[in-house]
């Protein structure tokens, strides 16, 4: 580091005050969102249409004397848009909570929660089913994939660490990369081989990630994976805040580097495929909302973990509701529309940052 | 936590653990004894049944030539490696003739525990992450709370003394990665200084700096040791050694780490355990102000 550093002002660190502040306005936008994002669209609902249909379901309508919602709505609501809405929702808490995690675990600010291989496995495994059109088992061999590829990954980085400092953040990411860009081979080769006419819009709009058609069996797998998952990760915060200056560090502050180190690395794997599972690899959420986050509230984990998954979840909604309305009656897999937005707001945090670098 | 106030805290940190009431980890100054320390990696033999005694209340240097084995043995001491055999005890009162003492297995100790016992200040280390100095120094205070808890007022005002302590208090708010090397030295002692340790390990303390910031970073060693502080520090430099420490080990290379000298500094940095160690021709000087050792080298 060179003696004459920028002097850039420091970065906000978030009194309790003010991170409570965050956290409460970001939860109404993330509910507001959920109302607001199930009424757009063809139909022509309003937020209070959504509200009735949803208070009716949840068997509130006597207790707050509402009519009963016209039956096109309620499917419309409850059995098309919510599913959806939510089921983005959770995809972009996990994503997001998995991206901070893995920035930290490895000390790299490009990692996001596929850099295990996790995403190119998922999607060798939810490709070869496409072209065999067992639809049904695409989410199953999706999970399979991920979780190949991350045993596959943590083998390789031991391995190769053996004798030499075991799992090192260093090793995970390279060996990431070597059994994601096998599986990504392996991926073409299968479609290349394989797929005929339609199955190559269909697998492309998976492998770009898309929450279209999502039931409630998605809002389960999602939200349960996130609500117990991601709240586990999101409670690690005095711990990663421990691995700021190295495992050497984390170490000598009284933390099992190489325990914890494994435990968020599977809790990693596990939320991330199963969102996977669901949605196909979303791309740039993972990557760009910690980074984000971080603007607001400095590199302290107890406030960028629950704030990131608060807006990441608030994120991908929105995103999800510009892919299938912009170019209406035609949806875009939301994952063009999230490499859309993440690509410019990383070059403009980037640019912001060049004075701290 | 961007207004740091100038105000002290009446908290003590100099004195480690003495007045505070964490009278379960800190009872008065305690010495450090590796014994028969035996370490390899990958099959090639690092330290070779080493032994080191850093008296309580003292500034130790451990020196020797590149590759001797000094980084890896404050590792070992630290907990961060394990050794393939020894031990590492924390010595609280050495026994008199035929009594034994009181002491404690280091290594066997708890993780957290130990991180309250002993602080460990690496060589260069560094953060990609946008983190300030003030919570930089706080995460020395993760090992005195629960691991689902945030910090408390009494660890946010103990982090505030250490960088007072430590010279640093004016860059509270500054974000670690725009500091110059002295400055972020002096912050890395400050987070170890908030562990509030009874012994600390420093590796190359004084690597990358300015020779101003390396008379100020020795200064704040000396004054932590004079305050009951057991210090023991890996140097490279037997100059800054001969002028700063009590105590000093050399290390010696062949065929793998191993102590040939120990003792006070007057006793062990001579030529005649130097020149052999290092392959040099040293001459010892007197200063003429503080009457220490001034060592200068010539090639054989």
């Amino acid at each position: 580091m060179s003696e004459t550093a920028t002097r850039a002002p420091a970065p906000a660190t978030l009194s309790r005050g003010r991170l409570l502040a965050w956290l409460g306005v970001t939860t109404a936008a993330l509910l507001a969102s959920v109302v607001v994002t199930v009424a757009i669209g063809p139909a022509g609902l309003t937020p209070s249409d959504v509200g009735q249909v949803v208070a009716t379901r949840l068997g509130l309508g006597d207790l707050l004397g509402l009519a009963t919602p016209d039956r096109l709505d309620d499917g419309i609501v409850w059995q098309l848009r919510l599913p959806r809405v939510l089921t983005a929702a959770a995809v972009g808490a996990g994503l997001a909570v998995c991206g901070v995690v893995m920035q930290s675990l490895t000390r790299n600010p490009l990692a996001d929660p596929y850099l295990l291989g996790l995403s190119s496995g998922a999607s060798l495994g939810a490709v070869s089913v496409l072209v065999l059109g067992w639809l049904a088992v695409l989410p199953v061999a999706a999970f399979v994939g991920a979780a190949a590829a991350l045993v596959a990954t943590l083998a390789l980085a031991t391995a190769a660490g053996r004798g030499a400092g075991g799992l090192s953040p260093g090793r995970t990411v390279l060996a990431g990369l070597a059994v994601s860009q096998l599986a990504a081979a392996a991926t073409s080769f299968v479609i290349f081989w394989s797929a005929r006419g339609d199955q190559y819009r269909e697998i492309l709009s998976w492998m770009l990630g898309s929450v279209a058609g999502a039931q409630w069996s998605s809002v389960l797998i999602t939200g349960g994976a996130v609500l117990v998952l991601g709240t586990l990760l999101a409670s690690t915060g005095s711990v990663l805040d421990a691995f700021t200056f190295g495992d050497t560090a984390a170490a000598t502050l009284g933390v099992p580097v190489a325990a914890v180190r494994w435990v968020l690395l599977i809790g990693v794997a596990l939320l991330t495929g199963a969102l996977v599972s669901q949605s196909g690899a979303i791309g740039f959420v993972g990557l760009i909302l910690p980074h984000a986050v971080r603007t607001i509230t400095g590199a302290r984990h107890r406030a960028l973990l629950p704030l990131s998954m608060l807006c990441g979840a608030t994120f991908l909604m929105w995103a999800d509701t510009l892919a299938r309305t912009v170019f209406t009656p035609r949806e875009l897999p939301v994952g063009i529309v999230t490499a859309a937005i993440g690509a410019p707001v990383f070059a403009v945090l980037l640019w912001k940052g060049k004075a701290r670098a | 936590m961007t207004q740091i106030s100038e105000h002290t805290t009446g908290q003590s940190l100099t004195g480690p653990a003495r007045t505070d009431g964490r009278a379960a980890d800190g009872a008065g100054g305690a010495g450090l004894a590796a014994e028969r320390v035996r370490w390899s990696v990958g099959g090639r033999l690092i330290l070779d049944d080493v032994d080191v005694t850093a008296p309580p209340g003292a500034l130790t240097g451990l020196v020797g030539p590149n590759g001797t084995g000094k980084s890896s043995l404050l590792r070992l001491v630290a907990g961060v490696e394990r050794p393939d055999g020894g031990r590492v005890s924390l010595v609280a009162r050495p026994g008199a003739p035929g009594e034994a003492g009181d002491s404690e297995d280091l290594l066997a100790m708890a993780r957290r525990r130990r991180a309250r016992t002993l602080a460990f200040v690496e060589q260069d280390a560094a953060s990609e992450l946008p983190v300030t100095v003030f919570d930089a120094v706080l995460l020395g205070r993760t090992p005195h709370r629960s691991v689902l808890a945030g910090p408390t007022e009494d660890d946010n005002a103990l982090a505030r003394a250490a960088l007072e302590r430590a010279g640093a208090g004016d860059l509270a708010a500054r974000e670690v990665s725009t500091l110059s090397g002295g400055e972020r030295q002096r912050v890395h002692m400050a987070r170890a200084l908030a562990q509030q340790p009874r012994v600390l390990l420093l590796d190359e303390p004084t690597n990358h700096l300015d020779v101003a910031a390396q008379l100020a970073t020795m200064r704040l060693v000396g004054e932590l040791a004079a305050d009951g502080v057991t210090v023991l520090a890996a140097l490279h430099d037997l100059s800054l050694a001969a002028a700063t420490c009590d105590h000093v080990v050399v290390l010696a290379p062949e065929p793998a780490g191993r102590v040939v000298a120990a003792g006070p500094v007057e006793e062990v940095l001579v030529p005649e355990v130097i020149d052999p160690t290092y392959g040099v021709r040293t001459t010892v000087l007197r200063h003429p102000r503080t009457g220490r050792p001034v060592l200068t080298f010539d090639e054989v």
